[in-house]
């Protein structure tokens, strides 16, 4: 009998190792650019851990791959009127420790993001138009804000959903300033434990070590379509080789941003890679301050003047560039010559939108009309770390700007050093990036072109201090207008003017890129986010 | 003694507050943590109001004041960006980085002695030779690059061992350690190489001019003359004798190592202080690299105190000079 078993361990053991094998790959292990600050899904409003939040904590709406607003919680909503919107949310949903969701929820999220200690950027950014919040029945949620407020379903993607009842706010009330029953909302630390990180999400956390590993496991009781990975563990690995050589060693299944250069070495040792259009775009801003008192500082061989005040001169500039170049010898093909600020099909901007044509001849004969015939001197600042290539790219367009007669030296500098000049508006030509975040124009247009104005919080990233009034008009009527269509119109009018006074210059797109081993494949999305549920075996 | 005492403890207290106001202007001349944390779409009242919770909107004077009275209470700061104290974030990272420190000593060891001797015992060999020219590589070849042939040969051509992290851990007395585990070595050898090719290198130069010296002692002789065999006598009386220069060398190269592991631990993605470190200096985390310099600053501080006590203590000259001067 004793040997009986024995022979049947014998011959189910092949078959054991056979069902153990998919088991085995129900693992993904994903190799992290940066890694998330904070398990708190409202501690830090930055991409990695809005992108990890999206696995644990769900939004009532959420992004798609094209950063389209799709229901999540909610599963439709309308407006009543211009400043007051209703959700309709999913019944039979449940937090991940059995607990029920309801309106109360999203009730509690919104008055608990502004609670939240030592935030090193809050999402208070997505609640503060909200002034009244009210849940007639569990299922429905109207939300007023206090001007009409066309992004607030972007506003709502970006807002992670607790749960009331497990952190004690079973009767939570909104009010404007400091909500009622709100309870002691949880401290950011609190979410580093896995019992606390509690969600509706489709995957649970199962351990998180700063520096080491987060690790995810699947939420078995989820209410939408179960994702294909059983755990999940995500490592961050800032440094570009150290990712690349985990994912040739087999580390890591997939890895984000592997570098341009190696491209090549990749694909040849048999991985493969995806790349997709990203919302960010780089560009060239110029000094336009028009202040009697103000002296653009680094501009010489103008007596003084400031050449970008003329048009023609920034004209010069976009004509100057040569963009398919950069695109071709630089990026190595890996990133799309721009004409505006976002790409097609994003929301707000305009199929085939013209690129500027490169025409050395044209400038030429621009700066001579502007009354710089021999041109001028100027210093462009850039970052070193920021951006694909980013000083790279400076250095042609300076060598560029050089051969039409605008002597260029480029100033470039570390990340942390170049944000702070800029913003101390230290550059008269500086090269950045921006990346869309909602996903749609008047996020691009508010934060490069619209005039400066920090008290309204208008053009905060506009330190080029570009100022045209017909742009500004038309961008904050088209943020006040909640129809889509007129909305779309309004921002594709406000960035074609834009772009046809030279206000910025638009370089080129990023692509983003990631790597993966063969048998597997991932969408790109235009967020860059690398998200676990989009990660499919190929043929599935 | 008692007055070189509290002069040198007074001399110490002195580098730590010179130390402490520079690193804290240095950082604040470095950036804006700001422009660095907020959203990029953050508005104007936003990137006010975190300036406001992070207490950057303070006059420098102000927010030296508050680092420095904190600081003598025992609190070095919040980390901007995990919100926890910023010495618990760095004192978690100590056992890997202790971890990593300690096996790149035993490496340096088990490699630089044996070569080292060998090369004094037969200076003018092949061998011998062809150890002191390699020892100069060691010397000479930058550290990442080493880290990345490493990897290049044993983890992704071979793929014996992975090619960073660090390995599952088990807990000791509270502390995390990866040491105990056959994976956790696996994920510690690479790195721990790396580190160990430099000092091993120096080990080798240190044992083989130690033992070129002993050779020639009397003592040698005699336990030649004796008919001791060749092989007590080096494992005996001259690994004895050369044993005292290592342990010095490699006592003090401990200190750095375990300070600034940095390129290495960069290279393997090894979650240890130094790569917190340079995390911390890219995301402008201003608590956690002043914690950080301030830490390492009183380690070599102590660490110097105690050698010059010791000194003092050996030495009479060194105590008079200084009771007279």
């Amino acid at each position: 009998m004793k040997q009986g078993i024995r022979r049947l361990a014998l011959v189910a053991m092949p078959f054991a190792a056979l069902a153990a094998a998919p088991a085995a790959a129900q693992e993904l292990r994903i190799g992290l650019a940066s890694e998330p600050t904070s398990m708190d899904p409202h501690f830090h409003n930055l991409g990695p851990n809005n992108a990890l939040r999206k696995h644990i904590f769900e939004g009532l709406v959420t992004q798609d791959a094209e950063q389209k607003i799709r229901p999540e919680l909610a599963s439709s909503w309308r407006t009543l009127d211009d400043t007051t919107w209703e959700f309709k949310l999913r019944p039979n949903v449940k937090f991940s420790n059995g607990m029920d969701f309801t309106a109360r929820d999203a009730i509690y999220t919104v008055c608990r993001v502004p609670t939240v200690e030592n935030s090193p950027s809050s999402f208070t950014v997505a609640t503060r138009g909200i002034v009244g919040m009210e849940a007639p029945d569990p299922h429905t949620l109207i939300i007023k804000t206090a001007s009409p407020q066309p992004l607030l379903p972007n506003s709502m993607a970006t807002l992670g959903i607790l749960s009331a009842q497990a952190n004690g706010a079973e009767n939570v009330r909104f009010r404007a300033g400091g909500c009622e029953g709100l309870g002691t909302p949880p401290k950011s630390v609190e979410f580093n434990e896995p019992a606390k990180a509690i969600g509706t999400g489709p995957y649970k956390l199962a351990n998180y070590t700063r520096g080491t590993h987060i690790v995810l496991e699947r939420n078995e009781t989820y209410w939408g379509q179960k994702p294909h990975w059983q755990k999940v563990t995500f490592r961050p690995m800032s440094s570009q080789g150290a990712r690349v050589a985990g994912l040739l060693a087999g580390d890591v299944d997939l890895i984000e941003n592997p570098p341009i250069q190696d491209f090549e070495r990749i694909k040849g040792a048999g991985f493969e890679i995806a790349e997709g259009l990203s919302n960010r775009i780089i560009y060239i801003h110029l000094d336009q301050f028009n202040d009697p008192n103000w002296k653009t500082p680094g501009v010489k061989g103008t007596d003084g003047k400031n050449p970008f005040l003329d048009k023609r001169v920034r004209q010069a500039v976009s004509k100057a560039i040569n963009r398919q170049a950069i695109v071709e010898r630089i990026m190595g093909g890996h990133a799309v010559p721009a004409g505006e600020l976002l790409p097609y099909p994003l929301f707000g901007a305009t199929k085939d939108f013209p690129v500027e044509k490169y025409d050395p001849e044209g400038a030429k004969k621009l700066l001579a009309e502007a009354g710089y015939p021999n041109g001028f001197e100027v210093t462009l600042g850039t970052p070193n770390d920021r951006y694909i290539n980013d000083e790279k790219i400076a250095q042609a367009v300076a060598q560029m700007l050089t051969r039409v007669g605008i002597k260029t030296n480029v100033d470039a500098m570390t990340a942390s050093t170049f944000f702070t000049r800029r913003n101390k508006f230290e550059f008269s030509m500086y090269l950045a990036g921006w990346g869309a975040d909602t996903g749609e124009m008047s996020n691009s247009m508010n934060a490069l072109v619209v005039t400066l104005q920090p008290d309204k919080g208008l053009g905060g990233t506009n330190r080029g201090r570009y100022s045209n009034k017909q742009v500004d008009e038309l961008v904050l009527k088209a943020m006040a207008t909640v129809n889509d269509e007129a909305r779309e119109k309004l921002l594709q009018e406000a960035s074609k003017l834009a772009m046809s006074d030279y206000g910025i210059i638009p370089l080129h797109f990023e692509v983003t890129p990631w790597a993966f081993k063969k048998g597997l494949s991932y969408k790109p999305r235009v967020d860059q986010y690398t998200l676990a549920t989009e990660v499919a075996p190929s043929g599935s | 003694m008692l007055v070189y005492l509290i002069r040198r403890i007074g001399q110490s207290l002195l580098v730590v507050a010179v130390m402490a106001t520079l690193v804290f202007l240095a950082m604040y001349a470095v950036g804006d943590p700001v422009d660095i944390l907020a959203s990029p779409d953050a508005d104007e009242f936003e990137r006010r109001a975190i300036a406001q919770r992070l207490g950057l909107d303070r006059p420098l004077w102000e927010q030296f004041g508050i680092f420095v009275w904190n600081a003598l209470h025992g609190d070095l700061g919040r980390s901007f960006v995990y919100n926890v104290p910023a010495v618990d974030v760095i004192l978690q990272r100590l056992p890997a980085t202790l971890e990593l420190a300690l096996a790149g000593l035993v490496f340096s060891i088990l490699i630089g002695i044996p070569l080292g001797v060998l090369a004094g015992l037969k200076p003018n060999s092949l061998i011998g030779r062809s150890v002191m020219s390699g020892s100069i590589l060691g010397f000479s070849l930058p550290n990442f690059w080493i880290g990345l042939m490493l990897i290049l040969l044993f983890a992704v051509e071979l793929r014996w061992l992975p090619a960073g992290g660090r390995g599952p851990t088990t807990s000791v007395l509270g502390l995390h350690f990866a040491l105990f585990t056959w994976d956790g070595l696996k994920h510690l050898l690479l790195p721990a190489l790396t580190l160990a090719l430099y000092k091993s290198a120096l080990v080798i130069r240190i044992a083989q001019a130690g033992t070129r010296e002993v050779m020639l002692q009397d003592y040698i002789r005699f336990a030649r003359a004796k008919g001791l065999s060749s092989r007590r006598i080096v494992l005996v009386h001259v690994l004895k004798n050369i044993l005292i220069p290592v342990v010095t060398v490699l006592g003090l190269e401990l200190g750095s190592m375990i300070a600034f592991a940095v390129v290495t631990e960069t290279v393997f993605a090894y979650p240890g202080m130094g790569k917190l470190l340079i995390d911390s200096i890219n995301r402008l985390d201003r608590p956690i690299i002043v914690a950080y310099l301030m830490l390492t600053v009183v380690i070599f501080v102590i660490i110097n105190l105690i050698v010059d006590l010791l000194y003092a203590a050996i030495d009479p000259r060194v105590r008079l000079s200084e009771a007279k001067g």
